[in-house]
């Protein structure tokens, strides 16, 4: 980001690149578990993993407090009108990770209960496939987000 | 006197299958007996709830059949009661007044199958959404999948 | 089982499938296909007026309280406590709160309607439904070869314990035999998965009495049991590695020294634990006498698993019911007196350090030999015949594109998953797949079981008594 340091400890930058920055680095996810995935999401912010690299590690209960929500798991039919509630209530700027391919796609379980994918009901913003994503895929999925928002290419 | 004999007792006419694996005795109820045998069950010793789901046997008469598993802790056995429900009036006696473990699997064996529960405190849908149609474990309702889209498909354009 | 009356004969044909549930397509033949569905149950007869209701918004919710007739079984815990007021409030000063379907202590999509006293729980309706994925009705249309693929998914925290019920209900229609080594594996493999599920149970039960740290140290130590599984069947969760006729392959060179490194470690973390909270005075306060179940009411309502071994029921699966040769292990099943959540605790953490002194024995006695079944109907025939062999080949094919046949028949089985009793119950009309199967899952009555441990107890006693009950969001809806 740093586009020209000067001489005595300064940085200069663009205005908009500072605040994705900071945007990159304070993410805070809204618990939104659903499935097996969510056990996967938990073990991604315990201890081996450690979520707090990021400064992700604070799981807002509240959706008025979080930026980003990661779908982790199955939406089922009932749960859709839920889980667009809860996105709304999130305050801008706010993204979306559909962890999972039962989130991404229905997975397996293309049948009358679930929705087929939850780009069908919220904007997705990054896709983690596995079934469920171990924390690696799940990381790698929020470093996407992170290089995304850096880059300006989502913008909201 | 083990719990079983002494219900075998109580209805000579009824046939017990004994499975042997897993052991557990089978016992074919007619549907106006359901309630009564139920009862009875629970005082011979199967006092325990298990389960009740619903099958649907389609091409068979009685369409539907409702299956109760009951158990005893002591000595170890298990019950299974199979009940047929007529597709044409699927009602049967609720068993929540013997068992209140009864009480979600009806309303399950209601929402799926649309086996009515005569007498039950509260029969709604209880998995899917209040305002579903249909009763989806229903051999006649599809599985209800979308055909899977690909983006480079000829089909998606 | 042969000459039963009532197992399913005769030639079926496919269902006839309409077009799935389109809501846009209300005025199509569709439509009138699925009205008529609809109609079929109240054709012809007088449609009574609960039948109208069911279609309400909010039909699911708590009913009014005159017209409750459930309440008189819900009620019949006595909870002795300072704050508890005795005298029944009036209705204006009765308050309805609703918790949940996202809500971080419910464990999932779990929501419950709650009818407050001031801080008095009146009146408690779990809510269910929010996961519901349809699974026995995808269970229809796999054959028993992808079955457990599909049940894996229903309790994610004790994968194998649903592989494992669904192999040996698939098995014991099939009547086929597993050798010892398979059957051992099996045994290491659900005993590992008990521990870790008692683990993340101990995660979260701390994190939600306020010991977050307890939250760390479970899936630290859980961390190292999923490493195992993960080297064992190539996923940390959702195996697909117990099938009908034996498990997917053996186990790993140098498996011996993971298992022991294991139960060391895990050894060491239930030490820690009980330092944390065996002394623990917030701990104590928030969970003895709390969420109390009798012996009777758990009989009654189905509670079984570590809820009823903690309320006095001397009451296990493997040793009442032994499968997969687990009654060639000693181990003790624990009992509590009181049924309050501090109790579960303790039968928890004993299960935990009985499972691993099983882990231990299979350790020392695993024996040699096969770890599936021979029968080439079941069992896909060797790599190398393959290479070989033009019909292993096409075995090897038809196998697993069309599944293998299972005679017609019903039957019931059911292991000890961590949580309780889980059965899987299949009927099969001789066809490679099941005409229905339904699983019994031990989650399901807990959660119905709810209403009866936190009736009259206070509002902060809903995420001790809920986290007790460790109920998994997927094995109640499926």
């Amino acid at each position: 980001m740093a586009h020209r340091s000067g001489p005595s400890g300064f940085l200069l930058t663009t205005y908009e690149s500072a605040i994705n920055w900071t945007r990159t680095r304070s993410m805070w996810a809204a618990t939104f578990g659903l499935a097996c995935c969510a056990i996967e999401m938990m073990a991604t912010g315990a201890a081996h993993n450690d979520l707090a690299r990021f400064g992700m590690e604070v799981f807002r209960a509240s959706p008025r407090q979080a930026d980003l929500m990661v779908v982790a798991g199955r939406v089922s039919q009932k749960m859709a009108p839920v889980l667009r509630q809860v996105y709304d209530q999130m305050s801008e700027p706010k993204w979306v990770i559909s962890m999972g391919a039962c989130a991404s796609s229905g997975g397996m379980f293309n049948n009358y209960a679930l929705v087929q994918g939850v780009d069908e009901v919220v904007p997705v913003d990054v896709y983690v496939p596995g079934c469920p994503p171990g924390p690696q895929s799940l990381l790698h999925g929020i470093l996407t987000l992170q290089d995304k928002v850096m880059s300006g290419e989502i913008t909201r | 006197m083990s719990a079983l004999e002494s219900l075998a007792d109580a209805y000579p006419d009824l046939v017990f299958e004994h499975v042997l694996d897993p052991p557990q005795s089978v016992a074919h109820v007619p549907a106006d007996a359901y309630l009564d045998f139920v009862a009875n069950a629970r005082a011979a010793g199967f006092d325990v709830f298990v389960d009740l789901c619903g099958v649907d046997y389609l091409r068979r008469d009685p369409r539907f059949e409702v299956v109760v598993n009951l158990l005893s802790y002591d000595p170890p056995a298990r019950l299974r009661i199979r009940v047929g429900v007529a597709a044409d009036d699927p009602v049967l006696p609720t068993l929540t007044e013997t068992f209140p473990g009864a009480n979600f699997y009806e309303r399950e064996a209601f929402d799926l199958f649309g086996i009515v529960f005569a007498g039950h405190p509260d029969l709604t849908r209880i998995v899917l959404p209040d305002d579903w149609e249909g009763h989806p474990l229903r051999k006649d309702y599809s599985v209800g999948s979308v055909p899977v889209r690909f983006k480079e498909s000829p089909k998606a354009q | 089982m042969s000459d039963t009356p009532n197992v399913v004969t005769g030639d079926f044909e496919a269902p006839t499938t309409e077009p799935p549930s389109q809501p846009e397509t209300a005025d199509s033949a569709a439509a009138e296909a699925r009205r008529e569905i609809h109609d079929m149950w109240v054709a012809g007869t007088e449609e009574p007026a609960w039948m109208r209701s069911y279609t309400n918004e909010g039909a699911q919710e708590m009913l009014e309280a005159e017209s409750d007739p459930a309440l008189e079984i819900h009620r019949g815990t006595t909870v002795t406590d300072d704050f508890i007021v005795e005298e029944p409030a009036d209705d204006d000063e009765l308050q309805i709160l609703n918790m949940g379907p996202q809500h971080p202590s419910t464990h999932g999509v779990l929501r419950l309607h709650l009818e407050l006293d001031g801080e008095t729980i009146r009146r408690v309706k779990p809510i269910i439904g929010y996961l519901h994925t349809g699974m026995e009705k995808t269970a229809e249309t796999l054959t028993y070869m992808q079955g457990s693929t599909n049940v894996t998914r229903m309790d994610y925290l004790s994968p194998f314990h649903m592989e494992l019920a669904f192999s040996l209900a698939v098995e014991s229609l099939l009547g086929a035999e597993i050798p010892e080594r398979g059957q051992a594996i099996r045994v290491l493999l659900t005993e590992l998965n008990r521990v870790s599920s008692h683990l993340v149970w101990a995660a979260t039960q701390g994190t939600d009495l306020g010991a977050v740290s307890m939250m760390i140290y479970g899936f630290r130590d859980r961390e190292y049991i999923l490493q195992f599984f993960e080297k064992v069947t190539g996923l940390r969760m959702n195996h697909n590695f117990i099938r009908p006729g034996g498990v997917a392959a053996d186990l790993p060179d140098g498996w011996e020294e993971d298992v022991d490194e294991i139960i060391e470690k895990v050894s060491r973390g239930v030490s820690e634990y009980e330092e944390l909270f065996n002394g623990n005075p917030i701990f104590r306060d928030r969970t003895i006498g709390v969420g109390v179940i009798t012996p009777e009411e758990c009989k009654a309502l189905g509670v079984s698993g570590p809820i009823a071994r903690a309320s006095g029921i001397k009451w296990d699966l493997r040793k009442a019911f032994p499968y997969s040769g687990i009654d060639k292990y000693e181990f003790e099943v624990p009992t509590g007196k009181h049924g309050d959540v501090w109790d579960r605790y303790l039968v928890r953490i004993e299960e935990v350090k009985q499972s691993l002194g099983i882990v231990r024995q299979v350790l020392e006695t695993m024996p040699a030999g096969d770890y599936r079944t021979l029968d080439r109907k079941v069992t896909p025939p060797p790599r190398k015949r393959i290479d070989e062999s033009m019909e292993a080949l096409i075995h090897h094919f038809k196998l697993f594109t069309s599944g293998f046949k299972v005679p017609a028949g019903e039957t019931y089985q059911a292991v000890e998953s961590p949580r309780g009793e889980l059965g899987m119950y299949i009927v099969s009309d001789g066809r490679e797949r099941p005409w229905r199967m339904h699983a019994r899952t031990p989650s399901f009555n807990h959660v119905q079981a709810l209403p009866t441990m936190m009736t009259d107890s206070l509002v902060a006693d809903i995420v001790a008594t809920i986290a007790s009950c460790d109920p998994v969001l997927g094995d109640v809806d499926r």
